[in-house]
């Protein structure tokens, strides 16, 4: 049965075009509970499950491993250590070995994986894991980052620095002056799909691995440096994940590389899912942040001068925590141009779980740095956040003078912030309800209203500029389907349709005429993991490229059959007009095979124009900006420190889109996942060092009932990329999460309504209603001091 | 006394096919099962501890009401606590034809699934939702979903498809509520009267005919594992893989299903879920319709029983502290004997309990407050919804003619090692004039009935301070001020 349409010949324009609103391809598998995730596809009969071991004390020598009743637990088949490990004991990403796949001689962290228990049966081995007696030597453990020291304590990697201009002559010169300092939590990730990875092993050293990895290439290098082996050994293939947010950028290697050196050793296929217990305790997360700030401003709210300290929680190992510093860094100034700055990077040593990337990378972190400092600067000098935040914007691309200079040195060319913030403060009557909120508070002794609005800029390129490279694979099949795939991944954000769109474009055919495959590193080498939002921007150009390439074929086929020359030949949706007559697209390829042209073309795609010094803190780090803002408005009990959203809108710019409904759904789920960071997602370690809110029953994310009352999300209908990216569409993907920042913004708004707005609440994050309530006392007693 | 059958299988019927089980561990999840046994697997696992919703499946059972579908956690859902109903998983739906179900396809054409994972989770909470009300408020769709995490969406097209379910068909028409009276008979014919033992030696289930043969089945095994609504003891088994066999599974007993009132008191049976209770307490004490909403999600509700929360003696229970502020009562059962006390002194120490081996919770008593009296009841969490107390205060307040605290009786989850009586701060009340000045003095007593602790949920500090503030709280809601004094989702009618 072909359920497919015969292709409309006709047609002005083809189905599923790019800029159109295209559903999820994989919606109605969705609903219906037919899309296949790793643990969903059938075992290889004799397919055996793996159960992890975990170090229960924060830091120590492993003084004795006594694994006899693990073995001989029922249905265990095998126990493996870091002994068994035929290659390296190695997966860190950043090369510096620090990130051993099981514990050797010592742990760092609760929860590291110390042995690996391979049983016929997942709860097998999960009963069997909890039989080891181990003894441990336990030394002093590192858990929290407020005491530490920036210069003296103990880092992971290289900190970096970032400045322009003097900024403590600035600073020290200035009129007015703050110094603080604030936190900001960390955050789960919370993929409803946990980490999950099955090894097939194959002849001599293959072994293919599925593995729910938003990076199957590095994981296919990782698992090869596991078992010492080439990286053609290893097959590395993903169809979807159940969500990824960063969380599945390295964090996926570790059970990519035990489920690879059990298969192999035992010659059966292997499987490890982790519980959500396991995998919240031994997989890395978002930051924490201790940020020390100094801003030097004048009386109308001028910033001349800042200089921030970003100390971040990186856990046991280096991890992405370099990248992931440096770009809260290159965030520091979110919109707003400092005259002179200085921002150093301090990525600490903590007996924790080695922290990761996620959705944002640091981004988001560096700009509530940015915007406490507005606030400070706000409280200060009496006046609105808004007003502030306008004042400091970088120039507009339209009027670009001198405040157009990153504190990374590279101009802010297309800068829309201006724009978008009108827009939105118009929109949303920002003025009107500013005067109502302050009349309600008037009048209401207990609940209590704030507003506020904040901007995002955010910088699209992966800051490694190696990565900024894509490839893709596209066949044209005799009949005209084609069969497309690339080396980005499927994690929920709807990359494959937009590249599958691209790809309908070039060809001119609808997309159902485009088949999405699997992520395989069979076929396509050396991809960059689907990060830093640059998935549709880097496959969409690569599979473009590819498409590009067998269309060029086939214009020269049609040119030199029909004897015409090569403007001649138009492709029209179905259908392609050579000369004055038009064939439809499916004769034309069947033409073509038949006269032995090549219909498949690996395209490739390499980001212009980026550059980055990190040793001098200089270059073009990003190819362009995405812009957007949101404006939030909450209900404060000043009782208890509990709030509802009462309104957010937010206007955001995702230059021309793909798919304005994917985008869409980008931008509201980025938000809700942002607020939820900066409010109720509280990441809470005991003394020992043991994360105690490891499940959803005690770790926090929204739910339906946390989305704002009224929910008004826009797309901008007028930005476009100013730099020639995929059809001049912008990156999506991590934009949006810091929106989650006019929640955070709102509450401090609130609270200092207890006080007149004439304190600073310097309210951290998250802001649960215990930080609420407690930065309300706060306020009231220094309300209450004589003057 | 006629002897009772004994059936060594538990029968069910699966989407559309009868299942018998002769081999079947009482710790054996539906989830597990699905998944493993039967390959059906767009039931997905998220949490395993009902937090997720990842696993929602429907489970029909007969009631008063007739055959009643309710969305329930899959993965904490024992295979025993399953004898004699409908499990419908997300593989059964289907619209006309080769379509999707309406539920199905208002979340595709409204882009209700991104990453798609908890989605089959949503579809069947809506569908639950959508069988029941085809056109409901916001604030009813928030309620379905309170149980389902999506991490990517944001909800807001998952609400959005919710709204429009039934422009893409109609309810009635639904192949459940074609089949209803099939299903029901096909149901009932299951319902022989006899007790259910699959098992043996280590691995053993009862699931008793009726509350007499429950009552002689415990006191025969006084070890057994009493499995209500498994929202709790389900956790035991996926997260602290303890052994509960023999374990007996009371969810279905007819005889602890039922809820009554006579001269002013509520006797609820211990079987009795949070969804079959909402309704008569919410319109009989108001103050805990919005109480029962927050707790756990709309599947947890529909499992879990008031009775379990209370014998469970959690110290962060939320029945308890309201039920003693209204002097509710515990009826235990031991065999064929019966005793009857009050519920507060039914929590003696943390993880301790007055109940006797052999004996369970039968019901709990609780009397309706007297017209002129006020109670109220406020939970604090974290996140509003789905969450666990971080401190929860209990009032019912008398006043007498002058003005004068007759009568106030204050209790606290979250604050002790059990549910606990604020009594230094009751007694800084009682005889004086109810007011604002009365209310802050005594708000200094707190530091004398408790000493909360500081964990993960909240700090001492702040547990202490919000506590504090909810008798203030309560104090300016009892003196008829029209005002806002508390956030929240709805806006009263």
């Amino acid at each position: 049965m072909n359920k497919h349409a015969t292709p409309n010949l006709k047609a002005e324009k083809i189905v599923g075009g790019v800029a159109t609103e295209q559903r999820h391809d994989s919606a109605h598998k969705h609903v219906s509970g037919t899309a296949v995730y790793i643990d969903d596809m059938p075992e290889p009969a004799g397919t055996l499950h793996v159960g992890l071991g975990l170090s229960k004390v924060a830091h120590g020598t492993l003084k004795s491993v006594d694994l006899s009743a693990v073995r001989s637990a029922p249905g265990v088949v095998d126990v493996l250590t870091h002994a068994d490990v035929p290659g390296a004991n190695d997966i860190s990403p950043s090369n510096m070995h620090d990130d051993p796949v099981l514990a050797e001689g010592k742990v760092e962290f609760y929860g590291q994986p110390i042995f690996a228990v391979v049983a016929n049966t997942r709860e097998e081995a999960r009963r069997a894991a909890r039989l080891a007696k181990i003894e441990y030597d336990e030394l002093p453990a590192v858990i929290d980052i407020w005491d530490l020291d920036p210069v003296k304590d103990k880092q992971v990697t290289t900190p970096l620095i970032l400045k322009r201009g003097d900024a403590a002559a600035a600073i020290a010169a200035a009129p007015r002056r703050v110094k603080n300092r604030m936190w900001l939590g960390g955050q789960d990730h919370f993929y409803l799909e946990g980490q999950v990875s099955l090894a097939v092993p194959g002849e001599d050293d293959e072994v293919i691995v599925y593995c729910s990895t938003q990076g199957p290439s590095e994981t296919q290098h990782l698992v090869a440096h596991a078992l010492g082996v080439p990286s053609h050994a290893v097959t590395v293939e993903v169809r979807r994940m159940g969500g990824g947010f960063g969380g599945k950028e390295t964090q996926a290697n570790q059970c990519a590389a035990i489920a690879a050196i059990a298969a192999k050793k035992l010659k059966r296929a292997v499987k490890i899912r982790l519980d959500r217990d396991e995998d919240m305790t031994a997989t890395g997360k978002r930051h924490d942040f201790a940020i020390d700030y100094e801003v030097g401003f004048d009386d109308e709210g001028n910033i001349l001068g800042v200089d921030f300290t970003y100390a971040l929680r990186c856990g046991y190992s280096a991890d992405l925590s370099g990248p992931v510093g440096d770009r809260a860094l290159f965030h520091c100034d979110n919109a707003y141009f400092y005259p002179a700055v200085h921002a150093k990077s301090v990525p600490l040593y903590t007996n924790t779980v080695s922290n990761t990337a996620f959705r944002g990378f640091g981004g988001p972190q560096g700009m509530v740095g940015a915007e406490r400092v507005i606030d400070e600067v706000a409280f200060a000098v009496g006046k609105d956040p808004l007003e502030i935040r306008k004042l400091n914007f970088y120039d507009p691309m339209d009027a670009i003078g001198e405040r157009c200079f990153t504190p990374y040195h590279q101009r802010v060319e297309d800068n829309i912030i201006h724009r978008i913030v009108a827009e939105l403060e118009e929109s949303c009557n920002y003025a009107r309800r500013r005067r109502e909120i302050s009349a309600f508070n008037n009048n209401s002794r207990f609940i209590k209203r704030g507003l506020a609005m904040t901007p995002v800029k955010f910088g699209i390129s992966f800051t490694k500029t190696e990565a900024n490279q894509a490839g893709a694979l596209v066949h044209v099949y005799a009949d005209g389907s084609v069969h497309m795939n690339h080396g980005g991944t499927e994690m929920g954000q709807g990359l494959h349709l937009k590249v599958a769109q691209v790809v309908a474009e070039e060809f001119q055919i609808d997309l159902d005429r485009v088949k999405i495959t699997a992520t395989t590193t069979a076929k396509v080498p050396n991809t960059s993991p689907t990060a830093a939002s640059s998935g549709a921007d880097l496959n969409g150009m690569a599979a473009q490229n590819a498409a590009r390439q067998i269309r060029k074929r086939l214009t020269d086929f049609a040119a030199e059959k029909y004897q015409v020359p090569l403007d001649q030949v138009v492709f029209l949706p179905n259908r392609v007009r050579v000369g004055n007559q038009e064939v439809a697209f499916n004769d034309l390829v069947k033409q073509a095979y038949i006269s032995r042209i090549q219909l498949s073309a690996a395209g490739f795609y390499k980001t212009p124009k980026i550059h980055w010094d990190r040793s001098k803190g200089r270059g073009h780090a990003f190819y362009y900006y995405a812009y957007g803002a949101a404006c939030s408005e909450v209900s404060v009990d000043t009782l208890t420190g509990e709030y509802v959203v009462e309104r957010t809108d937010i206007l955001h710019d995702a230059g021309r889109s793909l798919n304005q409904a994917i985008d869409l759904g980008q931008v509201e789920g980025g938000f809700i996942q942002g607020m939820g960071w900066l409010t109720t997602e509280e990441l809470w370690w005991d003394d020992s060092g043991r994360l105690r809110t490891h499940a959803p029953s005690t770790y926090k994310i929204p739910l339906a009932s946390d989305r704002p009352k009224i929910f008004n999300v826009k797309l901008t209908d007028w930005s476009s990329a100013y730099e020639p990216t995929i059809h001049r569409s912008k990156a999506v993907g991590e934009p949006p999460l810091p929106h989650g920042m006019s929640v955070l913004h709102a509450l401090s708004d609130a609270v200092a309504s207890v006080a007149d707005h004439k304190i600073c609440p310097r309210l951290d994050a998250p802001a649960t209603p215990e930080r609420v309530l407690m930065a309300i006392e706060r306020l009231r007693r220094e309300a209450a001091k004589p003057a | 006394m006629a002897e009772t059958k004994t059936r060594n299988e538990i029968r069910f019927i699966l989407n559309g096919a009868d299942v018998a089980l002769t081999d079947i561990a009482p710790d054996a999840t539906l989830l597990d099962w699905l998944r493993l046994d039967r390959s059906l697997r767009g039931t997905k696992e998220g949490c395993a501890e009902g937090d997720c919703g990842a696993c929602t499946v429907l489970v029909g059972k007969l009631s008063a009401e007739g055959l009643v579908y309710e969305s329930v956690n899959a993965c904490i859902r024992f295979m025993g606590s399953l004898d004699g109903t409908h499990v419908v998983t997300v593989e059964h739906l289907r619209g006309d034809g080769e379509k999707l179900h309406p539920v199905q396809q208002a979340v595709v054409d409204f882009h209700g699934s991104q990453c798609g994972f908890c989605t089959p989770g949503f579809v069947m909470s809506l569908y639950a939702l959508w069988m029941k009300t085809p056109n409901p408020s916001d604030a009813a769709i928030e309620k379905a979903l309170q149980g389902n995490l999506c991490r990517c969406t944001g909800y807001e097209a998952i609400m959005r498809a919710a709204r429009a379910i039934s422009s893409y068909g109609k309810a009635a028409k639904d192949p459940l509520a074609v089949e209803r009276n099939d299903i029901a008979a096909r149901l009932e014919a299951l319902r022989d009267g006899a007790r259910v033992e699959v098992g043996s030696a280590k691995q053993r289930l009862i699931v008793p005919a009726d509350v007499d043969d429950f009552a002689a089945a415990l006191e025969k095994e006084p070890g057994a594992t009493i499995v209500a609504g498994s929202t709790d003891v389900g956790l035991w088994v996926t997260k602290h893989m303890r052994d509960i066999s023999p374990a007996i599974f009371i969810g279905g007993l007819d005889g602890l299903r039922t809820m009554s009132e006579a001269d002013g008191v509520i006797t609820i049976g211990a079987g009795v879920t949070y969804s079959e209770a909402f309704e008569t307490l919410s319109k009989r004490i108001p103050a805990l319709g919005p109480l029962v909403d927050r707790i756990g999600g709309e599947q947890v509700r529909n499992m879990g029983t008031i009775g379990g929360n209370v014998a469970n003696g959690s110290p962060i229970g939320d029945t308890p502290p309201p039920l003693i502020a209204l002097g509710a009562q515990l009826t235990l059962r031991k065999g064929k004997a019966r005793r009857t006390i009050p519920l507060e002194t039914f929590f003696i120490a943390y993880g301790k309990q007055d109940r006797q081996p052999g004996e369970f919770v039968e019901a709990v008593h609780v009397p309706v407050p007297a017209k002129g009296t006020s109670f109220a009841v406020y939970k604090v969490t974290k996140r509003r919804d789905e969450d666990i107390t971080a401190t929860l205060g209990a009032f019912h307040l008398t006043l007498a003619k002058d003005g004068t605290v007759a009568d106030i009786r204050i209790a606290y989850g979250g604050m002790a090692p059990t549910p606990k009586r604020a009594t230094a701060v009751e007694k800084a009340l009682i005889g004086k004039t109810w007011s604002e000045a009365t209310v802050e003095a005594a708000m200094a007593e707190y530091a004398s009935d408790f000493t909360p602790l500081t964990d993960m949920r909240a700090t001492a500090e702040y547990r202490a301070m919000a506590a504090r503030n909810l008798l203030l709280r309560f104090y300016v809601e009892t003196t008829g001020t029209k005002a806002p004094f508390q956030v929240s989702r709805n806006e009263a009618a």
